[in-house]
């Protein structure tokens, strides 16, 4: 749990108790966390308490807008909500983002339904309308909630930026506001977290192929493990984050449709360029084998950033990965066996 | 052109048009305006678009739409294959996740 709370700026008495209010600027320690966050430092630690917060000086018939724990997800709300007088729920989603926990249950009808009781919101304001993320819909029933506790539960934006213009045209959001897109700077906000899915074997395999590398026929030479055997590490590593760096960012101008062909696009492509460059060795052997290593590991690595797009569904995901993941397989073990090959035989 | 179309014909969603009412909730929730209304009732105008999130059929309160839904993640994926369960994007064990 976060302990910091520099973000509450006061408090607000209310029908049934003191509500914190928040500020809707971020201090520069807010960006830092931000940032550490992106880069997966703490990620699944950063988290606020759940309750109801103040932004402004809200009565009895200000807006009460529903969002998940996340402390992102909450700072760009609280954000958004710059100027207005408005009440923020915060339910328990463990620390995962809206459209996250929808998915997985904790932003559900049961957590909203819980906290409008918890909270008593039908003592802190007059009307019976809550205001949800659109994204959270897949976790929540609209006409569930409204059954059990009375209140009216309208979508608003995908983005919370969007909330001061959906409030100005009545609570209505336009389609671009209700459609989710993908732009490069939203899928290079998502490479980040991507690039540690390795976590400690990115150390271990190249550590491994040092070791590797100091073979040759009918013997050991240390030398060698780190000339060329540094090679193999670059090698590695540009397979890596072709994959999760390369193909994400360049997704919608490959060509294919699975992102499993985009990352071995992007990798052979690669692995062309590393072949000029010399870096892939001398026998055709080797290179053929950095080939299929190099193209599984990229194509593997795209294939994962399904789960950070926005447009991918389970049933394609499945047949995707029906042909995609025995071929990596198949690529990888090729390519390792010629190349731990080319240690012994000259070819 | 919409650049971002995952691969065709392979979702679940359905729509039973008959037990619809009308009430617009699909063409609200969904991120990707898979339907639009015609006749006062709901048609799928783009199937292929769908990315089976599931708030359609979650917020139909005439129970018209069904989908199977889940998280279109390789890795919950293997997640799932690993631990014999449902694919589930576990983003409390680390991973990539949504």
């Amino acid at each position: 749990m976060n302990t910091v709370k520099d973000f509450i700026t006061g408090e607000v008495q209310t029908g049934t108790g003191v509500v914190p209010v928040v500020s809707t600027t971020w201090s520069r320690r807010d960006r830092l966390e931000t940032l550490k966050v992106r880069w997966s430092v703490g990620r699944m630690k950063y988290r606020i308490l759940p309750g109801l917060y103040a932004v402004g000086t809200p009565d009895r018939s200000s807006r009460v807008f529903v969002t998940a724990n996340f402390k992102l997800t909450f700072d760009h709300l609280r954000r958004a909500l710059a100027g207005l007088d408005a009440w923020i729920l915060v339910l328990d989603t463990k620390g995962i983002n809206v459209w996250c926990a929808a998915g997985k249950g904790t932003f559900s009808t049961k957590e909203v339904v819980r906290r409008i009781r918890i909270h008593h919101l039908d003592k802190v304001v007059d009307h019976r309308k809550i205001i949800l993320p659109q994204l959270s819909a897949t976790g929540v029933a609209a006409h569930e909630v409204k059954r059990m506790t009375g209140f009216t539960v309208i979508y608003g934006p995908v983005k919370a930026s969007d909330i001061k213009d959906f409030l100005e045209s009545g609570l209505k959001a336009t389609d671009d506001m209700r459609r989710v897109t993908f732009p490069l700077v939203e899928r290079l906000k998502l490479i980040p977290v991507d690039i540690f899915y390795g976590k400690y074997y990115m150390l271990l395999v190249p550590v491994a192929f040092l070791l590797l590398s100091g073979f040759k026929p009918g013997g050991y030479s240390t030398d060698l493990v780190l000339n060329p055997g540094w090679k193999s590490i670059v090698n590695l590593y540009a397979g890596y984050l072709t994959g999760c760096v390369l193909a994400p960012a360049l997704l919608p101008w490959l060509p294919f449709r699975r992102f499993s062909w985009k990352g071995l696009t992007t990798g052979w492509f690669v692995a062309i360029l590393l072949a000029f460059a010399g870096m892939l060795g001398t026998s055709a052997t080797e290179m053929i084998s950095w080939f299929l290593m190099i193209g599984a590991l990229s194509s593997f690595m795209a294939m994962n950033f399904t789960g950070s797009s926005t447009f991918t569904s389970l049933s394609g995901v499945k047949k995707e990965m029906k042909t995609a993941l025995p071929v990596q397989i198949t690529m990888a073990s090729l390519g390792l066996a010629g190349w731990i090959l080319t240690r012994f035989i000259v070819l | 052109m919409n650049r971002f179309v995952y691969l065709p014909g392979v979702v679940t969603l359905e729509l039973d048009t008959e037990k619809c009412n009308g009430c617009r909730m699909c063409t609200i929730v969904c991120p990707h305006a898979v339907f639009e209304i015609a006749d006062r009732k709901a048609v799928i105008r783009n199937r292929d678009l769908c990315m089976e999130c599931g708030a359609c059929a979650k917020n139909c309160p005439e129970g018209a739409i069904t989908v199977k839904s889940g998280v279109g993640c390789a890795a919950g994926i293997i997640n799932g294959i690993l631990q014999n369960t449902e694919p589930s994007c576990d983003c409390s064990t680390g991973g990539s996740c949504c």
